[in-house]
């Protein structure tokens, strides 16, 4: 059975997991089944994170198959680049291009690719870039960029605008509603 | 593109009110809804949110314990004074909790008494990848392996009335794809279950060999009874489709089975000890080709082979790692696996953060040359590059041990120039003993007691020697100084790790006794320490890399300079303590 396969991938820390968890509230809310898989514990500190998110009537297996994916959110290029095998061959890659150099390259024992994902993705595979720190910054808070690329893949979904703010306002603190609200909307409208 | 119809039926009805739940959470709602009071564990990836979420509810009498052994007597504790209780920890908790665990088989509960164990195949955050069936097996305990959310409430509601049925304490079984995938699942409303009265039988729980002798004839009656039931229970499902394969499966292996061979019959296992040996052979008869589907250890094929009935298992899937839709599909079908094209990329291991007190520890350890028995936590990071500081990291504990038994075979000389290093959380867990035996057999080893303040690794639970309790509310707090007195050791010190000078001369003049010492390495986590230092700043760098051996993802090479993110840097400052050309300065000295 069809489901809607989601891969998140990001840096431990990043707030990759609040996306997901918006995405599955928007899906039950809507009346879909839903699973997501997250990673908690170790990758965390700093790792490389992955989560996946099946939308469909009936889902089983938690995890996204490689080559299944409809959509990777990246909220790095590196990371990016190891998740592409995941997309499928008419999938797409949203991906923010604000670079985080893992540990090695920091330390000078491995370089940052030039174009880490570039030549890993096929013809078929549409990609759109945007420097989401910087759309976040602008909306309020660099820890939003979760929500800008959120409002980006929420504009191929057939989900109405205020079941996604609903969603939003469901898992976010009070607090930080509004911020989150402008960032999804900046990423939505771009 | 416009995804619209990925849902091709009519969208999910529930009859009840419905919420997203982890598998942790479900089991814990499981609980709840089952009338538990007392909820106790240790925490451990991937189980802890158990407890977390028990925590949550007011009816229920939740708590950390200082380790899993600790936690599982409780709870046996209080299902003997006739109290539904449940005790949750990771597999490895099991090996620590497996001494009360083993007897209260015999034993048998007043009140339903639920182990919850989550297993943790390809060890995303485990030093081993043991499979906690076999502990169901080895104490003669039921267990049962839902295979999603919804499953883990409903499983764990079953297993309360299981084990007051069976007068059993009952295993639920989870493994990190189902402890941390969240799904949805129905909930009702929780049902009232009164306090039985404390009754004293000596017989029955007393176990003296004479008494003990009588309960295990007991243990085995209810086993023989339950290998009959299992053969009938709606947990034990036969699903038939095509009869050219049959899959026998349980828990996440199930859905992935669902979606790699669509068409296979599938005999679904709820409870997987004991097996339904009876509906098992039924269900073989009607295939052409049996397979069994099970993560970790071929333990349900084992069993059919040792019965007389055919099947593969662990010559397709193998023994390593967890499995997923493709490696499904490859081990029956032949489907090749995909490529993930990912072997040239820098890998991103996780790393200690930005302004971790462990750091300070770890480049002192380093610039001495020290051997470092390591243990298990945060601080385990510092053994990965560019810091490479650690020896060994055997199990929770073990560090003190180690460095006392490598003083027996090296002589004392050898501890002069080696460390043992333990967490806080890790020290309460199981680090004590280790100190009494260290002071007891007169060795000379000194102890790095890691105190941030907190459970760091596991995502920052409280401990005993914390102050506060699993809500967050003040308790009475462990004082570890006088602890480490009271086990015997004379010489304790506190030092503060981020100022490496100190460090540096406590370490050197502890491991310079003929005694055993211990160091506390006191600063709060990172991520908790809410009094933020203003970043640090690079002037006159000279390029020479001795700040990016400190292995701190604020801290990176731009050409022919050093840079500090200020959005990482926390101001900690060690980084400026180990430049030699004092060019990096605190974001608070003036500019
Ligand atoms: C027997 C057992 N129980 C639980 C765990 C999970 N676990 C790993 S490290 C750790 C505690 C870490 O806390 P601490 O020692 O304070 O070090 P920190 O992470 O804060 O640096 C826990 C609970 C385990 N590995 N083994």
């Amino acid at each position: 059975m069809k489901c809607l396969n989601i891969v998140i991938v990001g840096v431990g820390g990043q707030g990759t997991l609040l996306t997901s968890k918006i995405l599955a509230q928007l899906a039950k809310a809507q009346g879909y089944n839903v699973k997501v898989s997250e990673v908690h514990g170790m990758a965390q500190r700093g790792g490389s994170v992955i989560t996946h998110v099946r939308i469909g009537a009936q889902v089983h297996a938690p995890l996204v198959a490689a080559g299944s994916a409809d959509y990777l959110l990246a909220f790095e290029p590196l990371e990016a680049a190891r998740a592409v095998s995941y997309l499928q061959p008419d999938g797409k890659l949203i991906v923010s291009t604000q670079r985080i150099p893992p540990m090695p390259v920091l330390s000078g024992t491995a370089t940052y690719p030039e174009e880490p994902y570039q030549a890993l993705l096929c013809a078929s595979q549409a990609v759109e870039a945007l420097d989401a720190y910087a759309i976040a910054v602008e909306a309020g808070s660099y820890r939003a960029v979760n929500l800008v690329l959120l409002g980006v893949l929420s504009r191929h979904m057939e989900f109405p605008e205020e079941a996604w703010i609903d969603a939003i306002a469901a898992c976010v603190p009070t607090h930080t509603l509004e911020t989150n609200r402008k960032a999804f909307m900046a990423g939505r409208k771009k | 593109m416009h995804h619209k119809n990925f849902c091709t039926s009519a969208p999910l009805q529930t009859k009840n009110p419905s919420e997203l739940l982890l598998g942790d959470q479900a089991v814990a709602r499981g609980a709840w809804e089952a009338g538990v009071r007392v909820v106790t564990g240790y925490p451990g990836t991937p189980s802890t949110e158990i407890a977390e979420a028990a925590a949550k509810f007011p009816e229920i009498n939740s708590q950390w314990a200082p380790n899993e052994k600790v936690a599982m007597e409780v709870a046996y504790g209080a299902a003997l004074a006739g109290a539904r209780a449940m005790v949750c920890m990771k597999h490895v908790g099991m090996n620590v909790a497996a001494d009360p665990m083993f007897t209260a088989s015999y034993t048998g509960v007043s009140a339903g008494f639920v182990i919850a164990v989550a297993d943790d195949p390809a060890m995303h955050s485990s030093q081993n990848e043991q499979d906690s069936r076999y502990y169901a097996r080895a104490a003669h305990l039921p267990m049962l392996e839902p295979s999603d959310s919804q499953e883990c409430k409903d499983f764990t509601k079953i297993a309360f009335q299981m084990s007051e049925e069976l007068d059993s304490p009952v295993v639920i079984r989870i493994t990190t794809r189902i402890a941390h995938a969240r799904s949805i699942v129905e909930v009702t409303p929780r049902e009232e279950i009164a306090v039985k009265p404390y009754e004293k039988n000596m017989a029955k729980y007393v176990m003296i060999p004479a008494m003990a002798r009588g309960r295990h004839v007991e243990v085995e009656k209810r086993e023989t009874a339950l290998k009959n039931a299992v053969n009938e229970s709606p947990l034990n499902a036969m699903e038939l489709r095509d009869t050219a394969v049959g899959v026998i499966t349980s828990g996440v292996s199930y859905q992935y089975v669902r979606n790699a061979l669509p068409d296979a019959s599938i005999l679904k296992l709820g409870i997987v000890y004991p097996l339904p040996m009876s509906l098992i052979a039924d269900f073989a008869m009607k295939m052409d080709r049996l397979i069994v589907i099970e993560e970790l250890e071929g333990l349900i094929e084992n069993d059919l082979k040792a019965a007389g009935i055919a099947c593969e298992g662990k010559t397709l899937t193998g023994v390593q790692g967890e499995l997923n839709v493709e490696r499904i599909k490859h081990a029956v079908l032949g489907t090749p696996l995909p490529d993930l094209q990912t072997s040239d990329l820098p890998v991103r291991p996780p790393a200690l953060c930005p302004g971790c007190p462990h750091r300070g520890i770890f480049h002192v350890l380093k610039k001495l040359k020290m051997n470092v028995m390591g243990d298990i936590g945060c601080y385990t990071l510092a053994s990965l590059p560019p810091l490479s500081a650690m020896d060994a990291c055997l199990c929770m504990g073990a560090s003190i041990g180690m460095a006392s038994g490598a003083e027996r075979a090296q002589g004392k000389d050898f501890s002069k120039k080696t460390v043992a290093v333990i967490g806080d959380s890790t020290f309460i867990h199981s680090g004590i003993t280790g100190l009494i035996d260290a002071v007891y057999g007169s060795e000379a080893i000194t102890v790095l007691i890691l105190d941030n303040r907190i459970t760091g690794m596991t995502g920052h639970q409280h401990h005993p020697a914390t102050g506060f309790d699993i809500h967050g509310n003040p308790a009475p707090m462990i004082d570890l100084e006088a602890l480490c007195r009271g086990c015997g050791t004379e010489h304790v010190r506190v030092v503060d790790p981020l100022d490496l000078d100190e460090t540096q001369k406590a370490i050197q003049e502890e491991t310079a006794r003929d005694a055993v010492s211990v160091i506390i390495a006191r600063r709060p986590c990172a991520l908790i320490d809410k009094t933020k230092q203003p970043p640090c700043y690079v002037d006159g760098c000279k390029n020479c890399g001795s700040c990016l051996k400190v292995g701190c993802q604020a801290i990176e090479r731009k050409g022919d300079h050093i840079e500090i993110n200020a959005a990482l840097c926390t101001g900690c400052g060690m980084c400026s303590q180990v430049c030699p050309f004092h060019a990096i300065h605190r974001g608070g000295d003036s500019q």
